[in-house]
């Protein structure tokens, strides 16, 4: 049993970081907006078999949250925003998918050479959970970091939240305060965001952050 | 004790309260008076918490240190409000804001007090994340009010920066409870920070240490540490001016403070590593790279937001050295640099408003136009770059001489960066208030009276500090270690 349950999530905690780097070389809005509810399917699944080993009922309901919200509302409206803005063209990420996948090697690397170290007495479930979970965490910021598009980033940035909810549920009996509010940070942040798009599209006819950057500081 | 239930209870609920009457009520000028009466009754509880506080619960706590902040929030947040008021009013003239901009404005306000106060009176780490991500959320949505191309950028950058400070934060605090959880056991007592800090010395020092660099990076970022400081320039420019008050005064320090909780587990664990080195580079950092960034700041709002990231700088560089003289020295230019700092915002907003421009090379010979405006920007200034008598030289120079006692070099650095900011100050504000007056010469409209009171507080605390504040303070930085 104690191998089973380790290896079926390290199998989807080790899926979560794969499909972290599909998101890095994807370079359309769609396609990334897919992979993105990939992502969160098997978040929604790790979660929910971390509910069953742990015996923690109540992270059933961070698994469904993460199932509804981010596999599939999040999504369907990001693609009717993609529609409605009509821009669905490619997204012009900083740096050639090269040098962006080997980062996102680096980045893996650090992130187990260092949490594998300093968890060395944790639970092996738990020490690898969390190993996994700031790649995650890194790779978001990664596709955040690499992406020039307002859509892009946010979808970057709700891939890192995913990151977080892996760490959070990995750390064996986390209160639930702290699940609800990592959903509720998600919600919040998206209905903040989306009101930024609208008024992005509002002002400058564009999603693209670059826009903005002429109005950038002091240069006025 | 139902006195320290009353008054927890009510920093929070009053809050809490008016921003869901704010949200409905459509009449601004009645909006902005409840906008007051709210932050007045919160500041009425806070000083109900001097009284009697009472013992600690799972959720809420009120010891000497975080009552500092408490106490100092809650007068900021009040005057502020007081500010506010006047201010909005030539907003809706000038049409930059509509009602309905207000309506949103008035009880964002709220929220973010609420959000500030529950962070500070918390007693579990994650529900303090939960709320300082709260008052970030409102300010975010704050600064974009205005709706230009500036404020929507400044907005979008703050939101994006502070959102991956907050995840590093929220990471650390997960590593905070990975270590706890062994020693402790699962559950809510594993993140509930007065049980944390009684048995800190038990847990595993290395996650520790991962934790405590992720958590200053998370909520560096909303100190606004030099690297992590891109958001605090543009947030303050473009925002409505009563919300740079509230962002360098209060926000700022609600950071801090979560930093400063986390550094008293680190220092309570023997094996795990001093966070103090690691605080001293970077509010040195930060001290001497605003320093020089000073000099070309061609943007009124945005030169004192420089010198916001200057003073965090200098006050993170105090709890850094540790010590009681440092931290009691770091105490006091916290609290005058709140109370100046705000004073200033005050004063620069009405003056941008009858000016009609935030850029310095058009506001000229304010003395001559405005005296009252003038001379309080240049009282202001003065206290803010650290003359005598006011406050803040007197926690300068604290900060300096504990230093060289026991670094020299660091202190000769330190000095460094206060002289290239002394400087740059005084030469843009040479500029603003003296000479030929440009721009309008109609009167303002300003509420003096929030303006004033800081500075007079800054003053009395420069001359004389009242014996039972110091013990207080003294008692405080002795808990920091």
């Amino acid at each position: 049993m104690h191998n089973l349950a380790f290896d079926v999530s390290h199998l989807l905690a080790g899926g979560l970081v794969l499909v972290s780097f599909m998101m890095l070389y994807q370079d359309r809005l769609y396609a990334l907006l897919n992979v993105f509810a990939l992502h969160a399917v098997l978040l929604s699944l790790s979660v929910g078999w971390q509910a069953y080993i742990q015996d923690a009922p109540h992270l059933y309901v961070t698994a469904l949250i993460a199932l509804i919200f981010k596999a599939l509302i999040i999504p369907i409206v990001l693609h009717r925003m993609i529609v409605r803005l009509g821009i669905h063209r490619e997204i012009e990420t900083t740096a050639g998918i090269g040098p962006i996948m080997l980062v996102g090697i680096g980045l893996v690397g650090l992130s187990m050479a260092v949490m594998l170290r300093v968890t060395a007495d944790a639970n092996l479930i738990a020490r690898e959970d969390l190993a996994f979970a700031l790649s995650v965490l890194l790779l978001g910021l990664l596709i955040m970091v690499t992406r020039r598009n307002a859509v892009g980033q946010v979808v970057g940035f709700m891939s890192l939240e995913n990151g977080l909810v892996l760490a959070a549920t990995g750390a064996k009996g986390m209160p639930l305060v702290v699940e609800i509010s990592v959903a509720f940070s998600v919600l919040i942040a998206f209905i903040v965001i989306g009101i930024f798009l609208f008024r992005i599209r509002e002002r400058f006819d564009s999603v693209d952050v670059q826009a903005l950057d002429r109005f950038r500081g002091d240069r006025r | 004790m139902s006195g320290y239930l009353n008054g927890v209870t009510l920093v929070l609920v009053s809050p809490a309260l008016a921003a869901a009457l704010l949200a409905i009520l459509p009449n601004y000028r009645l909006s902005a008076r409840l906008n007051i009466l709210a932050s007045l009754l919160t500041l009425l509880a806070a000083f109900s918490l001097l009284a009697g506080r009472g013992p600690a619960s799972p959720y809420a706590l009120v010891d000497d240190l975080n009552i500092v902040f408490i106490v100092l929030s809650t007068v900021v947040g009040f005057t502020t409000s007081v500010f506010s008021a006047s201010y909005i009013g030539h907003e809706l003239e000038t049409g930059r804001l509509t009602p309905i901009n207000l309506r949103f404005y008035h009880a964002m306000y709220q929220v973010m007090m609420f959000g500030m106060n529950l962070a500070l009176i918390a007693n579990n780490i994650g529900l303090m994340w939960v709320a300082i991500e709260l008052a970030t959320l409102a300010t975010v949505v704050m600064v974009g009010v205005y709706r230009t191309h500036e404020a929507l950028e400044a907005a979008w950058k703050y939101f994006i920066l502070a959102s991956v400070g907050i995840a590093f934060a929220l990471f650390g605090t997960i590593l905070v409870y990975m270590a706890a959880q062994p020693m402790l056991g699962e559950g809510l007592q594993s993140m509930t920070w007065t049980v944390l800090i009684a048995h800190v010395s038990t847990f595993d020092p290395a996650l520790l240490n991962v934790a405590f660099v992720f958590l200053f990076l998370g909520y560096g970022t909303k100190v606004g540490l030099a690297p992590l400081h891109a958001w605090l320039p543009d947030a303050h420019a473009e925002g409505p001016t009563p919300i740079s008050a509230v962002l360098s005064g209060l926000l700022l320090n609600v950071a801090l403070y979560a930093i400063l909780r986390f550094k008293m587990l680190m220092t309570l664990n023997p094996a795990a590593i001093a966070p103090g080195p690691l605080m001293v580079t970077v509010g040195l950092i930060s001290v001497i790279f605003a320093a020089f960034m000073l000099y070309r700041r061609r943007d009124i709002k945005r030169l004192f937001a420089y010198s916001s990231i200057e003073h965090m700088g200098i006050i993170v560089f105090a709890f850094g050295m540790g010590g009681p003289l440092a931290n009691f020295a770091g105490l006091l230019q916290m609290t005058m640099h709140s109370l100046t700092k705000s004073a200033i915002f005050f004063t620069v907003g009405h003056i941008a408003q009858v000016k009609g421009t935030q850029k310095i090379s058009d506001i000229r010979g304010l003395t001559e136009s405005h005296p009252i405006l003038g001379w309080g920007l240049v009282l202001g200034v003065i206290a803010i770059a650290g003359m005598p008598p006011l406050g803040i030289f007197m926690s300068e120079f604290l900060i300096v001489s504990s230093t060289f006692a026991r670094e020299p070099l660091l202190a000769i650095a330190l000095v460094f960066g206060l002289l290239i900011a002394f400087g740059a100050l005084m030469l843009r504000l040479q500029g603003i208030v003296f000479g030929e007056a440009t721009g309008s010469t109609a009167p303002s409209q300003a509420s003096y009276l929030p303006i004033f009171a800081h500075l007079a507080l800054v003053l009395a605390a420069g001359i004389y500090l009242p014996p039972m504040l110091v013990t207080w303070f003294q008692h405080v930085a002795q808990m920091l270690g």
